[in-house]
Order: structure tokens, then sequence, then C-alpha cells
């Protein structure tokens, strides 16, 4: 794909882009991956700490502790983001921030904010998942294949 | 008069008799708030929607501009003015309360020099005594527009540039004091074949530097001639990308005389990565900040060259490379008129 691209660019293309190369900024890819695994792990350490709250002082067992923990970790995905830190965390945090659950909170939060403003139905109802939506999709239907493919497997392939 | 082929000359020298400039903020922290005539603590200027908020900014830099300039609303025959919300509704809608004849433009960035090329065009034959030309954006609406949800967290690369909150706007006469605009050259949709929307100066400065070749080959000047060359809103990569290409075209521009908008609107350490841009950039810049200087005399003639990136958020998912624009004006003040 990225090369036929380059070959429909004309000579003149291909010599400007080579210049404006040397001049790109590049991302700093290992420093984005030590500071995401640092934001992603300090997520994940802070949901610990609330699992582990829920089991220790409620009637949560390792289980069932997992749901009340995403709700809270959620709650304050959409706290940090109404008040407009999340996004100053994720411009350090990258994929740290991105990935874990509060991510996904945040893109279904910022969009709902976003689109106020064309009032509840056509605004919030039509663009709440409009950053999620894809997640879900993809996420269902590699759910769904995945299944298949283990019903196909354990039915004839004898596991 | 056409110089060449895509110069005006404009030999009545139209006069920008006043200008009017707002921003936001962000604008009021940056590196020249005193150039602002009207600052905005909040970014929502007190209406239930950033599209009302950026309608606002424009009215109040036309309203500003024309109580500067001594002249009431009917006076104005013409405006020309533009920005970056889909069907331009911020401008076309400020223009509803003027409720002067009006044209909208989209040259996306480069709309402040589009608008006022063409209204000096008008003024130097005389279609018009008063036209009101500038341009505007509002950071939050056009992230909204052309990016992602303004509180989602995506991480943007160095190459990507901060959208002003703010509005220019001058007022154009062919008789009283002030600069003078004294030609004009209008640009080429350039395309170098550039996707990424996060980097928009490497991708508009071949537009630019196209547009100030022709403009010096059809005058027949040399760059020296300009105390001044200022881009709209190139940026660090922008700026350094055109500099190579002016090298190696052999245009003798020098560094010192080559300044960006973009670069001057913020001060260091606003997270502003690679510099500003949007069409607000280089109107509050030029009609605030510049001619502030020009007026104290720090220079007689700049050559503005407002920068376009003429994408949509739908161009680019389709896959459609960015293609980009810039118009060039000659602004002069003092010394032979």
């Amino acid at each position: 794909m990225a090369n036929n691209k380059k070959k429909q660019l004309t000579p003149v293309q291909q010599e400007y882009q080579t210049i404006q190369k040397n001049r790109e900024r590049k991302r700093p890819v290992i420093q984005n991956c030590v500071k995401a695994f640092f934001t992603g792990g300090l997520i994940c350490l802070i949901g610990q700490l609330i699992q582990d709250f829920y089991i220790y002082y409620f009637d949560f067992t390792d289980q069932t502790a997992g749901n009340p923990t995403v709700g809270t970790l959620i709650f304050i995905a959409m706290l940090l983001t109404g008040f407009g830190v999340y996004d100053r965390i994720a411009q350090f945090g990258g994929a740290g921030s991105a990935v874990p659950v509060t991510g996904f909170g945040n893109a279904v939060i910022s969009a709902a904010i976003e689109h106020r403003t064309e009032g509840f139905v056509l605004g919030v109802g039509g663009n709440i998942f409009k950053l999620a939506g894809s997640v879900i999709v993809f996420g269902v239907f590699s759910a769904f294949v995945i299944a298949l493919i283990k019903t196909i497997l354990i039915r004839w392939g004898g596991l | 008069m056409l110089a060449g082929h895509r110069t005006w000359i404009f030999e009545q020298k139209p006069v920008i008799i006043s200008t009017g400039t707002v921003g936001g903020p962000f604008e009021a922290n940056g590196a020249i708030p005193e150039d602002f005539d009207l600052l905005h603590a909040d970014l929502w200027i007190g209406q239930d929607s950033y599209e009302k908020a950026h309608k606002i900014l424009f009215e109040e830099a036309c309203h500003k501009a024309m109580e500067k300039g001594g002249i009431q609303k009917d006076e104005v025959q013409f405006i020309f003015a533009g920005d970056l919300i889909n069907q331009i509704t911020p401008t076309s809608f400020a223009s509803r309360t003027i409720g002067a004849p009006y044209f909208g433009l989209f040259g996306a960035c480069s709309t402040s020099m589009e608008g006022l090329a063409l209204s000096a065009y008008i003024v130097n034959t005389k279609g018009a005594k008063y036209i009101l030309t500038g341009a505007s954006s509002h950071d939050t609406a056009v992230e909204k527009q052309f990016r992602y949800p303004t509180e989602y967290g995506g991480q943007k690369p160095p190459t990507a540039q901060w959208t002003v909150t703010g509005a220019g706007a001058a007022l154009l006469s062919d008789s009283g004091e002030g600069p003078r605009v004294t030609s004009a050259t209008i640009g080429r949709v350039i395309d170098m074949g550039l996707t990424d929307p996060f980097n928009m100066g490497g991708a508009m400065a071949p537009a630019a530097v196209d547009t100030i070749e022709a403009h010096l080959k059809e005058r027949n000047i040399e760059p020296s001639y300009y105390d001044l060359i200022v881009t709209g809103d190139l940026g660090q990569i922008g700026q350094e990308v055109s500099m190579d290409l002016f090298k190696k075209h052999g245009t003798p521009i020098s560094k010192e005389q080559y300044q960006d908008c973009g670069l001057m609107i913020y001060r260091e350490g606003q997270p502003v990565l690679a510099g500003a841009s949007g069409a607000g950039c280089s109107a509050t810049v030029v009609y605030g900040h510049l001619l502030n200087r020009m007026k104290k005399g720090e220079f007689k003639r700049m050559l503005v060259v407002a920068t376009g990136a003429l994408l949509s958020p739908l161009s680019f998912q389709q896959n459609e490379t960015i293609p980009c624009i810039a118009h060039a004006v000659s602004i002069e003040y003092g010394g032979e008129q």
C-alpha cells in the first residue's frame, strides 16, 4: 500500500518529500514507549489497589471484584476528562493512557462532552460512540471469529 | 494592473485605515498580548457553544476595526472574510450582524491574505470606498471539526500545531492614513503528496515558496526589497523546509528577514509543539503585532504570505493527499509612497 502510493508520486513530489523528511521532527518512539509503560503501569497499579480495596473491605472475591473496579476507574477517567486533565495525561502517556479501560472511557466521555451542544439525541446520543464505536464493532467481531474457530476445533478437531 | 501572470500591482495603494484583533486565553498568555485589542479569559466567551463563541470573535474584530477607523457599519460596502468551520458559518453569521454586502471566502489559513488581496483589488479599481476583510479561527471549534474531541486523550506528534483562537479584521479604504497595500500575488494549489494532517507546515511550505518566488519574479525585485517576508503558519518544520527550498532554488532570502506568524504569537514553554496555525493566526499577528511594529517604524516593507492547507477531515480519511495554497500581499508604510 505504502509502496503503491510512493510510485504514483511525480519525481518533483518525491524529491520534495525527501527534503521534507530531513526536517520533520521524528516522534520520540523509545521515550514515548517508556512513558507509556510507566503511565499504563501506574493506571494498572491504581486499578489493583481499587480491586484489593473492594476485596478487603467489601464482600467481593477475585472474580467478582472486576466489575466495580472497572466502574470506579471509568468514573475517575470521566472526572479527569470533564475537568480537562485526561488529555494532558495522554499527551505525556500516549498509549499508556489510551490502552487501559480509562482510555476507552475517555474516548466515550470526550465525544459526549464535545457534542453536548448539538442536543441530547443528535449530539450526545449520535456521537457518543464516534471514537469508541469501532472498538466495540471490531472487538465484538473478533470475539465472534475466535469463538467460531474454537467451536470448529472442539467439534471437528477433537480438541 | 496585472504584472506577469498572477500578480496585481495596486497603483492607488489602498490604505489599511484601521484593524481589530481579538484573542482567547491562550493568546493572552502568549508572546504578544499587548497587540490584541481585546482578549477573552474564557474560550466560551459567554456563549453556549464554541461555534457561537467563534462567531463573536469575528464580530468583535470587525466592530473594533470600524470603531478605530471611525466608520459606521452602514458605510462598509463589502466584507471579504472566512474561517475554517463547515460552510464558514461563524463568518457568515457575524456578517449577518454587521449587515454589509458579504463575500464568504474559504482559503483555509490563507483566507486573511486572500481577503486582503481581493479587497485591495476592488478598492484600487474604485469598486468600493470601505471594505472590511479578515479571518478567524477558534481552537476548540476547529479541533472539533478537523480532529478528535478536544478532551480526547490522543497523543500529538511533535510536528502538530496549535490552532489560534482569534480574529483579525482590517478596514481598507482608498484614502486615509495608514499602511498601504501595494501588490498581491495569488497562489496556485500545490500538492506535494504529503498525507499527514499533523504536519501541515511540511505540506504547506512548497506553496509558500512557489508564491514568494512568483511574486519576486513577476515584480522583478530582489528579496532584499522587503524588510520582512512573513509566512502565515508554517511553524518550525515548514519554515526550515522552505528555507531549504529557497537555498536549493538560489533565492537569496536571509534567515533574519524570513519569519513566521505561527512562531510569533506564542511564548516558549506553551505546549504548541511546532507552532501556531489556523486562519486567525496570520490575521491576528499581521493586523495586530506586525502593523503596530510597522507604524512604530521598525520596518517599511513587508510581504505577508498566508499559507493554507485545503484538506477536510473527509478527504484525509479517504486517503487523499493535502493540497496547499499561499497568497502573498505586500504592505508598505513610510518611505516614499
